[in-house]
């Protein structure tokens, strides 16, 4: 099992519905984010183009959060998914300056958080919260050793890219392009 | 598209604050920490624990979902109703961020009555009876004096409906919604001098099913019309194209196959130039419009010399881009939409411009077709039975002589304009009561508009935020938000007829209540009952849904029914016969209506004012994660966009020595500075000849924490309004600003 997500960015409108929808379903604190929005314009008047990415965590197959963490908080758990151990985290933010994506922040509780792919909703058969409230349908989630998951399907016909690939942290968050 | 790296980048993170997020000290942190709630622990909520229905309220989509509490009862989100025509289960950034209205530490708590003059936010807390016995005590002068049809009513939104029955029995037929005059109502106008009927809301236009979306100057997606971005993201997947008319680059048109970066005020030639294509080409539906439409051949004439080349100098669109963006709609047709846009109110000719895109429909035969606009259908639900209202002696429209006779609704600039006293009208206003519209920021001309209030003998304004008005009342009625209420039952047109309930979550915060109770309150202390003689608000709604085969059980279990058409009508067959409810009973190119008025019945195009040296247009429009002025102050959309910024083009700035991320002032044409400096977004997206801001920004209510003194105000740079001739419309895109680098004067000595 290999948990992945792609993300439209023909489709997307940069809304963020996904930043909202993540921060009341897992109550991430107000000035804080798990996930955010990126829009990046090329070119000169009137010939230009926009890119819009809904941006998470990667959770990459080769994780330096993971590897970089002096107390084993940072861990993979079912299917790929980075997680953090809240209790296990003394926040010595190491895994922050790591990450290649800007994907974590300090919780003011004291320990490091970020996106979880909402694997308690994952368990249940639901998509993430991001997912599942997008008014675009961009994104889409599942197994990859599954050819049938929404995001096999879409990565079979879809061209796609990643994030920082020559990072060689082998992230699981596609951008269809 | 092949971009060379001498190309400039433009890289922004539209939201997320990323490491570090705001400095959040621990006082902000206990704050913040009370706005938001825990999700459930341990013991996952199924997904049909614990939640309750509701229609959001943040904007006018209406889109019903459910409301989800955790284990201690506290309010934690708010998802889509999979069975809403409105949302299909997906809310937007608004919606989803509902929760953070509720938990507002700010918002109003409890009845205020003035104590100096208005404008002085000087206050004093009242009960509910003293509050509702000063506005009757000056409701009854003003009838006595003047006559009960001097009240009016301005309002947003769904608590408005009690008030405008307390208005009417009260004999005033005075209600107004500036989403008419100062939003959609030139549309409306020009689809009835068209097609008989208007667009309504929502737009009866069939996305879904399209291959050929044009948007002239709406920019869907900025504009969240929530069912109407997921309708264009499955057009998207479905391969439609999409051709977007905007000086601006716009989400949108980053979607499209033919951006067609248009000089401001110009669309008018345009839109003729695509007509003559049409028909000289003879690209249009022959059989459509020889069965349905009446004064083709006016039409024909009328836009003869009105060609791509003559167009070409108006507009800066080469010809040729004309042609094939026309060809594209034409090969899609029937089912293309030339969208009527919704905030339409511009240049002050917008019901002819509204016209020639209501024209090109009825050319390309997208009327009544799939793929172009359906045919809604209301579920009609039964008032609660009152006795009848008395007939007004006067209305607004005795203000008006002769004049805006095809303003099918109240103008709320109209009301404003004729506060102001003058002898010459039949009519003038002395006592309004606001309802969910900050008006300040919604009518243009901010002065006037306060001017205005100064004549005013009584003020009530009802809202759930301290925004602007609120500090000229003379009574502010707390309401609590929608997610603490009952509320009408939302009926709206849409493909099926539908209805949808909104009940409380949660009791109302501090002394906050319902729009329908105060309504009621006031009526009996007006001797005004009998309007209102439920016992109570769940009474009134189980009858009301018991007419139309449910009940408030059954309704506060599902949330929204979905009922079948009453017939198989969705669109026209080919060759059926139809009767439009125009005077022709056909679709009118030529229109009657307009012409019985004195007005041309066909549009022309007219040159409108250019900026003078060192101006440049001003031009506004909106963002995904926030609802005009009244959402600045939520913590979760903040979070998202917490101010507004001035769009320049980077060869303007180069001019100016303005730097991306600079705050300067804008100045307009007759020397208003806006209140609040305002950062640069120096970006290739906008024309040299435009400054592009979001509206609803630069807040001047010291209340709102948030809000106040973040970005600034294009309400306050627009003193120039372009009255349209045929209803009243204010057009407001004929203004122009320019850069400067310090406050006004009084500002900076404050």
């Amino acid at each position: 099992m290999r948990y992945a997500m792609a993300v439209d960015t023909k489709k997307c409108v940069g809304c963020s519905d996904c930043v909202v929808a993540c921060q009341t379903e897992n109550g991430v604190p107000i000035g804080y984010c798990r996930d955010w929005v990126v829009e990046v314009t090329d070119g000169t008047y009137p010939q230009l183009e926009i890119e819009i990415r809904s941006e998470r965590c990667n959770h990459c197959d080769n994780s330096p959060c993971v590897r970089c963490c002096p107390t084993g908080a940072s861990h993979y758990s079912d299917g790929g998914i980075v997680l953090v151990t809240h209790n296990k985290c003394i926040g010595c933010g190491a895994c922050i300056t790591s990450c290649p994506y800007d994907a974590r922040y300090p919780h003011p509780e004291g320990y490091v958080d970020k996106c979880t792919f909402c694997i308690h909703r994952v368990k249940k058969g639901l998509e993430p919260a991001c997912v599942a409230a997008c008014p675009t349908k961009c994104m889409y989630f599942g197994d990859l050793d599954d050819p049938k998951s929404p995001v096999s399907e879409i990565l079979k016909v879809r061209k796609h890219k990643t994030l920082i690939p020559e990072a060689g942290t082998d992230p699981q968050l596609y951008f269809l392009i | 598209m092949n971009l060379s790296k001498t190309n400039r980048r433009d890289f922004i993170k539209i939201s997320g604050l990323g490491i570090g997020g705001l400095a959040v000290s621990a006082s902000n942190y206990a704050i913040y920490k009370s706005m938001i709630a825990s999700p459930p622990q341990g013991a996952e909520l199924s997904v049909d624990t614990d939640r309750t229905p509701t229609y959001c309220e943040i904007c006018f989509w209406k889109c019903a979902g459910w409301v989800y509490k955790n284990q201690e009862g506290k309010i934690w989100k708010i998802v889509g109703n999979a069975e809403d025509q409105h949302s299909n289960g997906r809310f937007c950034p608004r919606g989803t961020g509902g929760p953070g209205m509720y938990y507002d530490e700010d918002r109003l708590r409890t009845p205020l009555i003035r104590t100096e003059e208005r404008g002085k936010q000087a206050f004093r807390e009242a009960s509910w009876d003293e509050a509702f016995d000063y506005i009757a005590e000056k409701m009854k002068a003003i009838a006595e004096q003047h006559g009960p049809e001097c009240m009016a009513l301005l309002t947003h939104g769904s608590g408005g409906h009690y008030w405008g029955t307390l208005l009417q029995a009260f004999g005033s037929d005075n209600i107004a919604a500036p989403s008419y005059a100062q939003c959609r109502g030139p549309r409306e106008v020009a689809y009835y001098m068209t097609f008989g009927e208007g667009v309504g809301s929502p737009e009866r236009t069939d996305i879904r099913d399209t291959k050929c979306l044009v948007l002239i100057g709406s920019h869907l997606g900025e504009n969240m019309h929530n069912g109407q971005v997921q309708e264009m993201s499955d057009a998207i997947d479905k391969g439609a194209t999409i051709i977007t008319v905007d000086p601006r680059y716009s989400i949108a048109a980053s979607k499209s196959k033919y951006w067609l970066p248009i000089k401001p005020a110009t669309d008018l030639a345009l839109l003729l130039a695509w007509i003559h294509v049409l028909i000289y080409e003879e690209w249009y539906d022959k059989d459509y419009v020889e069965k349905y439409t009446f004064g083709f051949d006016q039409l024909k004439a009328h836009v003869k010399n009105m060609t791509p080349e003559w167009a070409y100098g108006i507009t800066t669109l080469a010809p040729d881009l004309i042609r094939k963006s026309v060809k594209e709609m034409a090969s899609a047709a029937p089912s293309v939409i030339v969208h009527p846009g919704r905030h339409v109110t511009w240049y002050g000719d917008d019901t002819q411009r509204s016209r020639a895109m209501a024209i090109l429909n009825g050319l390309l035969g997208s009327w009544g077709r799939r793929g172009g606009f359906y045919v809604p259908e209301t579920m009609p639900v039964p008032e609660w039975p009152h006795p009848p209202f008395p007939t007004p002696r006067r209305t607004w429209r005795d203000a008006y002589p002769g004049k805006y006779n095809l303003a099918y609704e109240t103008i709320a600039s109209g009301i404003c304009d004729a506060t102001i006293p003058d002898v010459n009208r039949g009519c003038n206003f002395k006592g309004w009561i606001v309802n969910g519209t900050n008006l300040i920021k919604t009518i243009p001309d901010s002065a006037k508009t306060l001017e205005a209030i100064q004549n005013l003998e009584l003020l009530v304004v009802i809202d759930t935020m301290p925004m602007a008005i609120t500090g000229w009342a003379d009574v502010v009625l707390p309401e609590c938000t929608y997610l603490e209420r009952y509320d009408s039952i939302r009926n709206a047109p849409h493909r099926k007829p539908a209805i949808a309930l909104r009940m409380p979550a949660a009791e109302p915060m501090y002394n906050t209540k319902p729009g329908y109770w105060m309504a009621k309150q006031l009526a009996i202390k007006l001797g005004l009952e009998d309007y209102f003689s439920w016992n109570s608000f769940e009474e009134m709604l189980d009858w009301q849904l018991k007419q139309v085969d449910t009940s408030l059980e059954e309704m506060q279990r599902i949330g929204v029914k979905t009922y079948d058409r009453s017939y198989d009508d969705l669109y026209f067959e080919k060759d059926q016969d139809m009767e439009f409810y125009t005077d022709t009973g056909k679709i009118e190119l030529y229109s009657t209506g307009l012409a019985a008025e004195g007005f041309d019945p066909m549009p022309f195009y007219t040159q409108h004012e250019e900026p003078p040296q060192g101006f440049y247009r001003l031009s506004y429009g909106r963002a995904p994660m926030h609802t005009f002025s009244r959402t600045a102050n939520n913590a979760l959309l903040k979070d998202l966009m917490e101010e507004n910024a001035a769009w320049i083009n980077p060869k303007v700035a180069g001019e100016w020595g303005i730097k991306n991320g600079q705050y300067i002032w804008l100045e307009n044409q007759d020397g208003v500075r806006s209140s609040f400096p305002i950062k640069a977004r120096v970006t290739e997206r906008t024309r040299w000849d435009t400054v592009y801001m979001v509206h609803g920004f630069g807040h001047t209510n010291k209340k709102l924490s948030r809000a106040y003194g973040k970005g600034a105000s294009d309400s306050e740079l627009i003193t120039k309004v372009l009255v349209d001739p045929i209803m009243g419309g204010t057009g407001m895109r004929g203004n122009f600003v320019t850069f400067k680098f310090e406050p006004k004067e009084e500002e900076a000595a404050s």
